[in-house]
């Protein structure tokens, strides 16, 4: 088998990226989020198909029409989220879509022997076949997937952050799994934002930043100090409105937080007038952290203070009347009522002005979400029509204008510029410095290091579910922030 | 964006929306009265009120279900519900209890209902279908049981006037039923419309995570919900008594199925967040006019029914087709 090139040339979210894999080898992809490794790595399987460029397999040109295409030619990929089937057994699991038959007809002596040689092939014959997937840990689900994507003899392997959401014996269990995997010559694509799993299980690594490749080279002698600075080399454009905030007392305190799953330890201490940016990667348990302190997921142990009042375990309602207003990063499944009018989404949580004695008075509320409009600049027809109407920037302005109207004194914002576009994502910057302005506190989550940087008044990192020393913006650049979030603590501080 | 065109078209969509479910009434009646037979009979005073009289059950229980459908819910249990409180009321009659008591006994049974309902609902988030499903079985059971398995008859008292037809030859004057059935119609309406109560049933319904965000105590709402959709239905269970002049245990089988199919031609959503009171009525009109029509043209009652089959297939899927359209 010969190495394995592919280069494209597609335009926004891949711009120029190449790289090769030889046979048995494990090759890292490093790459901040929305960096274009997962638009890459569905190029590759076949689920988008790229504009220019191309993917060579054994010195082929390859062309993957499809996943099924990808599949059957030797490139098999496992999701960051697992993809099982719950209620199946581990036997069907395994099989699922490559059914050994005869005209229609299951042949399940077969099926249940090439299950059992995958598990065995991993050195997993303990995972018994007739379980239920979900009744088997995280782990061996993942080993599950595995296996289903090795049947067939991929010569590819795309894995997409698979230790995610796994426990450091777990994932040192997997990295003995890859390197018998390598032994068999297959190559596989590593992706992960975690730099010394890419110091241990791969050769070779490519950086990708903002759909380019820019850095690759041997994982044995290269600096982390180096790849991180490859991964976040922009630079900071003059979109951050800034006017000095004075801070006054503090409104919300986080005491060693524990949710359910996630976080494991978050503290902060927020301060009228302050907004306090949250970095961190996907996963790490940030929007847990600010569901927790909203009352939406149960708190096990440590205490939320707002004020000098402590209020661990509370509810949205409590939570709203104290002024605390949160913004969801799932916009379309909970931020907005997408069927309904942007009046009654923008007066939803405070329908005292707009109401006398219970009943709303349709001409105020009407009055009164115009007024939000123009004041937000939202480009819509009229105070009637509904959310799904509007282009994502608007819709997010719509959910901004909600915690507004509320008059929230504590605004906890999730990833309140995904996904929308730079003009709407500057008048949010705007906004939330004249919020903070007025004495108002904001928290803002954010996977976008340039923003944090350029409106946060002070930084934390959450790292594996732990959210401590946060930190004046000015002590941070991105590099360091980069180097936190990825546990790497002494690039960070030196 | 500021298009007037795109502008315009979402009006007319939205008028289109709000007139639909007359304009599906105004062509049921239109069709009937094509045949010169029905016509001659169909347009008198008496026969609309007969029509109205046979509306009002269904109608009083589509606006408990129209409240419930718009929170994303539903509630099959109705029809039992009804036989059981037309048991209730005729047997508390029977025991010598004053109408007004009686009257008051009927409903607050069906709204207890509606209470374990929505606790049950609210309190161990199970799915509305099977709580009310398995609701349908115990309250049909307890009618059974009350009753003794037999029809209990109502002495005669004030309860019967209410669907009365009174006046058998004018339209004037109407039975107390059918009054009350609009009053309640305009009530509700307002509930929904005007009302921060009602206001929340269409969040929940639209999303109910977006809710729970926004403060709303969806829990509360649901058992407040399916309680008040229950008051109602015990009214639609005293009317059944009313029109019977008796307590049937075995009466109103598969009554949900015809106000659920109501409040779906009124343009309700099972997925909850959109429906109207206004509509909810007139698909309970549409269907008493096809029954009274197709009665009036001497079609076998297996018409009827293969009929009504395919206006609620035909109201839903013209709905769907004007959403998708509407979407661009």
């Amino acid at each position: 088998m010969v190495g394995v090139r592919k280069s494209f040339g597609a335009t926004h979210a891949l711009k120029n990226v190449s790289f090769e894999v030889g046979p048995g080898e494990v090759h890292a992809l490093i790459g901040e989020n929305g960096a274009g490794k997962s638009t890459l790595m569905k190029v590759l399987s076949g689920a988008y198909q790229a504009d220019t460029g191309q993917i060579e397999l054994d010195g082929e040109r390859f062309v993957p029409k499809d996943p099924l295409h990808a599949r059957r030619s030797g490139i098999a990929m496992i999701y960051q989220e697992l993809s099982l089937a719950p209620h199946l057994s581990v036997e069907e699991n395994v099989l699922l879509g490559e059914e050994p038959h005869r005209f229609g007809w299951l042949n399940r002596p077969r099926r249940r022997t090439v299950a059992r040689e995958a598990l065995a092939e991993l050195h997993h014959e303990n995972i018994s076949l007739d379980a239920p997937v979900s009744r088997l840990t995280i782990a061996e689900q993942q080993i599950v997937e595995i296996a289903r994507a090795l049947i067939g003899s991929p010569k590819v392997l795309i894995m997409d952050e698979p230790t995610s959401s796994l426990t450091q014996v777990d994932a040192e269990n997997l990295f003995t799994v890859i390197d018998r995997l390598r032994q068999r010559d297959v190559s596989i694509v590593y992706i992960s934002h975690f730099l010394e799993e890419c110091q241990r299980v791969a050769a070779r690594y490519t950086v990708l930043r903002d759909g380019e490749s820019v850095g690759a080279g041997g994982m044995a002698s290269a600096r982390l100090n180096d790849i991180i600075r490859l991964m976040v080399g922009r630079e900071i454009q003059d979109i951050y409105p800034r006017t000095s905030h004075a801070l006054g007392k503090p409104v919300l305190e986080l005491q060693a937080l524990r949710g359910v799953a996630k976080p494991r330890s978050a503290n902060l201490i927020l301060h009228e007038g302050e907004i306090l940016g949250i970095a961190g990667l996907i996963g790490t348990g940030r929007t847990e952290t600010l569901r927790a302190c909203f009352g939406l997921d149960r708190i096990k142990s440590g205490s939320v203070w707002v004020g000098s009042r402590e209020s661990t375990h509370s509810s949205p309602t409590r939570r709203l009347a104290e002024g605390i207003g949160l913004l969801s990063e799932n916009r379309k499944e909970e931020g907005l009522l997408l069927n309904r009018t942007l009046a009654d989404n923008l007066t939803l949580t405070r329908y005292g002005p707009v109401s006398k004695l219970g009943l709303v008075n349709r001409h105020r509320q009407r009055q009164c979400a115009q007024d939000w409009l123009a004041r937000l600049e939202v480009r819509a027809q009229s105070p009637e029509q509904a959310v799904s109407e509007l282009s994502g920037g608007n819709q997010q302005k719509i959910a901004v204008g909600r915690l507004l109207h509320h008059n929230a004194r504590i605004f906890l914002l999730d990833e309140p510029t995904r996904g929308i576009d730079v003009g709407s994502k500057v008048q949010i910057y705007k906004l939330l410095d004249e919020l903070a302005a007025q004495g108002k506190a904001v928290v803002f989550v954010s996977s976008y290091l340039p923003e944090l940087l350029g409106v946060c008044d002070t930084i934390g990192v959450m790292c594996r579910g732990v959210l401590s020393a946060v930190r004046p913006a000015r002590e941070w650049n991105e590099h360091t922030l980069m180097a936190a979030a990825i546990g790497q603590w002494q690039a960070a501080t030196s | 964006m500021s298009d007037p065109s795109r502008f315009n078209r979402r009006r007319v969509g939205r008028l289109l929306n709000a007139i639909g479910p007359v304009f599906g009434l105004a062509l049921v009646i239109g069709l009937f009265s094509l045949s010169p037979a029905v016509r001659a009979h169909f347009f008198t005073g008496v026969n609309c009120k007969i029509i109205l009289l046979q509306t009002v059950i269904v109608a009083i229980g589509a606006l408990g279900m129209t409240m419930i459908i718009i929170s994303g819910g539903i509630d099959l249990s109705v029809g039992s519900v009804v036989a059981l409180t037309s048991v209730v009321g005729a047997t508390s009659l029977v025991k010598g209890y004053a109408p007004v008591t009686a009257i008051a006994l009927t409903i607050a049974v069906a709204g207890g209902i509606g209470l374990i309902n929505g606790l049950i609902i609210a309190g161990f988030r199970m799915m509305p279908f099977i709580v009310t499903l398995g609701m349908m079985g115990v309250a049909r059971g307890t009618a059974k049981w009350l009753a003794d398995n037999q029809t209990v008859n109502a002495p005669k008292s004030c309860v019967n006037n209410l669907m009365d037809m009174l006046d058998p030859l004018h339209f004037f004057p109407l039975p107390l039923g059918i009054w009350i059935t609009m009053a309640l119609a305009v009530v509700m309406a307002v509930v929904m419309q005007r009302t921060i109560f009602g206001r929340y049933i269409f969040a929940i319904g639209s999303n109910e995570a977006t809710a729970r965000l926004c403060g709303i105590r969806v829990g509360p709402m649901k058992v407040a919900i399916y309680a008040l959709a229950g008051l109602l239905f015990g009214l639609a269970g005293l009317m059944q008594m009313s029109r019977l002049t008796q307590g049937d245990p075995t009466v109103a089988i598969g009554l949900e199925l015809d106000i659920i199919a109501a409040v779906v031609i009124g343009g309700a959503s099972l997925n909850g967040g959109t429906g109207s009171i206004s509509g909810s009525i007139i698909g309970a009109l549409i269907m008493a006019v096809l029954r009274s029509g197709s009665s009036q043209m001497n079609w076998p009652n297996f018409v009827q029914e293969i009929i009504i089959g395919i206006v609620i297939i035909l109201a839903v899927g013209l709905d769907k087709f004007r959403q998708r359209k509407a979407a661009f």
